[in-house]
């Protein structure tokens, strides 16, 4: 079978964990199908669904015209006919030519009583691989402010796999973030259960235990994080817990107030510009329900209020590095 | 090209094809909806002067018969997405003018929840999909249903209508496209009423005629008196064969004209004097239909006047029963944001409680 091709390194990369989890997907429900730009007969532009049309044929694989409003659009109605589409975005920079279908139609369906849209609409996001200002967005700030759609962005292969088969199974619409670093990361290499499993949407994973500070991010800032976290315990003594949040919309808010509640000290980190981000309403959260909880005053650890920069210079500058993760939570520790 | 232009002048009045397969009942069935369609305009616009809807009142007058005759083509498993002025359409897919007026009225039983407006609501077993505001967002939705259907194997023809103003927009585009490269069967009309809001159709695209763009997407574009009921049907039956046979999409251009504004707020400033006039004199799709209808002998004046009160009846009477539902309670704006049996209600933050 294509969907396991790489066999000689042990466990899956983050890309395979999401190819796998669509292919079994497929495989058992046959209203699952795949819609977008170069995803059939050349299996997507990072390869992820490639032989697939072998398995499935064109009519589950379906090649689109460059348009993604009629790819949303398309997913929406195959959607109120009881099929399950997987829409792929080449880039989740390209998401903003589908924003209409997704924010009106999508978002809105349900509520409206026109029917229920239980579709995914993934995508490669995500900076720091020199891919310039149109092929390295962070969307999730854009739909945060839309209600009636969920948003998911996994940083380890198992969940990846694990929220893949949930968003797919999940009856509302799901817009689902791949960071494309972390794509064939040989770090997240996992081994992952062969038993049929799922990760539940809403919920917010601890990635590392600990009662000094807590560091609440997602995606590829999970790892930044981890390794602040290193130094942070090996020079400092202090023991950070990081939240990979997994789930962007709805916020598992639970999981936030309780990581605030036992470590007193808070850090929002997130890839995406700093100002009206998704750690804005994190830090609104925490401000408003756990005052009393916090010794110290919530930081936030965003990229600049920029277009994100191509020459690598310029996007070290523009994104959020370890060694400021570091320092940030160094005055967060003594405040 | 003005929408006056549309216009033959002619000192015979205008009347319908006699190319026509349709039998005596069809043709009365026809009559029936037509009127159906302008009398539910009639009790919006009153309804709206008694200060009993809240929602804008968007008329189909003048152009009734486009919406009528082409859905009268379809099959019962076959799909619509209307506009603001197709309501003939969604009556003739057999929705009910209660469920309407319930919709209008802003009523908890609506099938919308009352969430949105007018016919802003779905019946998925009749082959009604909801529209939406934004012109040109159904045409991918349809296209979609129709992936679905052949996905299933099931051999449904999908409708959007839309408006000149539509095909101005990119969902226009790639919807149109789109279904044209997948071969599917949808069926766009454009029923070209003149004007879009107050822009008149020269402003909207360069072309003689919105047809011609079925060229440059590589499907059948045809084209047709939106005003002549039996045309649409005529012409809409030929679009259904062609799509349905696996033929491709189809383009279809009606050529209609909007005799009220956009809606009932707008006073047609814009219109130049006299034409609308020129059109409620000479070309008004029902009296043409009714002049038909006589001159052909396929039914009496009698008759006639007798659908007219069964449907007089009929509305007031579903109205009535609209009437009486409640409204919703204000909280009901907290439920099916999701799946509630998986996130719960977006309830109002309580500010006062501790």
């Amino acid at each position: 079978m294509a969907a396991t091709a790489n066999q000689e390194a042990k466990g899956l990369t983050l890309i395979e964990a999401i190819r796998q989890g669509i292919y079994e997907e497929m495989t058992r429900d046959e209203t699952v199908f795949v819609i977008g730009e170069d995803v059939g007969a050349y299996g997507g532009a990072f390869k992820l669904t490639e032989g697939f049309i072998d398995d499935f044929g064109a009519e589950r694989m379906i090649d689109t015209p460059i348009s993604e409003a009629a790819i949303v659009g398309a997913a929406c109605g195959a959607a109120l006919m009881g099929m399950k589409p997987v829409a792929e975005f080449q880039f989740i920079d390209f998401i903003s030519c589908g924003f209409d279908m997704l924010t009106n139609y999508a978002a809105k369906s349900r509520y409206r009583g026109c029917g229920a849209i239980q579709a995914v609409f993934r995508g490669p996001c995500g900076s720091g691989v020199r891919g310039g200002p149109f092929h390295s967005l962070n969307a999730e700030s854009f739909f945060l402010n839309t209600a009636g759609l969920k948003m998911v962005e996994p940083s380890t292969a198992y969940d990846a796999k694990g929220l893949i088969k949930a968003a797919i199974r999940d009856p509302d619409p799901v817009l689902f973030f791949e960071h494309k670093k972390l794509y064939r990361l040989p770090r997240l290499r996992e081994e992952l259960p062969t038993t049929d499993y799922i990760v539940e949407i809403g919920k917010a994973r601890t990635a590392r235990e600990g009662k000094d500070l807590s560091i609440i991010t997602f995606g590829a800032q999970v790892l930044n994080a981890l390794d602040a976290s290193d130094i942070l315990e090996k020079e400092d003594g202090l023991q950070v817990e990081v939240i990979d949040l997994r789930t962007l919309a709805p916020l598992d808010k639970e999981a936030i107030l309780n990581t605030v509640k036992k470590t007193n000290r808070a850090m929002v980190l997130h890839e995406s510009s700093l100002t009206g981000g998704i750690g804005g309403e994190i830090s609104a959260i925490i401000a408003e329900e756990a005052f009393e909880w916090l010794d110290a005053p919530v930081i936030r650890v965003a990229s600049i209020d920029a277009p994100v920069p191509f020459a690598p210079t310029m996007e070290d500058y523009f994104l959020p590095q370890v060694s400021e993760i570091v320092e940030a939570a160094r005055r967060l520790a003594r405040y | 090209m003005s929408a006056k232009t549309n216009l033959k002048k002619s000192t015979e009045p205008l009347s319908c094809t006699r190319e026509t397969s349709l039998s005596k009942e069809q043709f009365l069935e026809l009559y029936r909806f037509v009127k159906m369609t302008r009398m539910f305009d009639e009790i919006t616009v009153r309804l709206k002067r008694q200060s009993k809807l809240t929602g804008g009142v968007f008329t189909s007058l003048g152009q009734e018969a486009t919406a009528v005759g082409t859905a009268f083509a379809l099959e019962a498993q076959d799909f619509i997405a209307p506009l603001i002025r197709d309501i003939g359409a969604v009556f003739v897919k057999g929705i009910s003018p209660r469920t309407i007026f319930a919709q209008y009225l802003g009523k908890a039983n609506a099938p919308s929840r009352a969430t949105d407006v007018q016919f802003h609501f779905a019946d998925l077993e009749k082959g009604f999909v909801g529209p939406i505001s934004h012109l040109g967002d159904m045409i991918p939705v349809m296209t979609g249903i129709l992936l679905a259907s052949r996905m299933k194997k099931e051999n449904r023809v999908a409708v959007a209508y839309v408006g000149d103003g539509t095909t101005s927009t990119g969902t226009f585009h790639e919807g149109v496209n789109f279904a044209a490269v997948q071969k599917l069967p949808l069926i766009t009309i454009i029923e070209n009423n003149g004007y879009a809001y107050s822009t008149p159709t020269r402003h909207q695209c360069a072309a003689d005629n919105f047809v011609e763009k079925a060229v440059g997407y590589g499907i059948l574009g045809l084209s047709v008196d939106g005003n002549d009921i039996v045309a649409c049907y005529e012409t809409m039956k030929r679009a259904v064969e062609h799509a349905r046979s696996g033929k491709g999409s189809v383009l279809i251009e009606a050529h209609t004209y909007r005799r009220k504004g956009h809606a009932e707020h707008d006073n047609q400033s814009y219109v130049p004097n006299g034409e609308i006039e020129f059109w409620a004199q000479n070309n008004d799709p029902i009296n043409r239909y009714e002049r038909y209808l006589t001159t052909e002998k396929i039914a009496s004046e009698d008759e006639m006047q007798k659908i007219v009160a069964q449907v007089s009846e009929l509305l007031e009477s579903e109205l009535a029963i609209a009437d009486e539902a409640g409204f919703p309670e204000g909280i009901s704006a907290a439920y099916e944001v999701f799946d509630n049996r998986i996130v719960k209600p977006a309830f109002k933050k309580k500010i006062l409680e501790k």
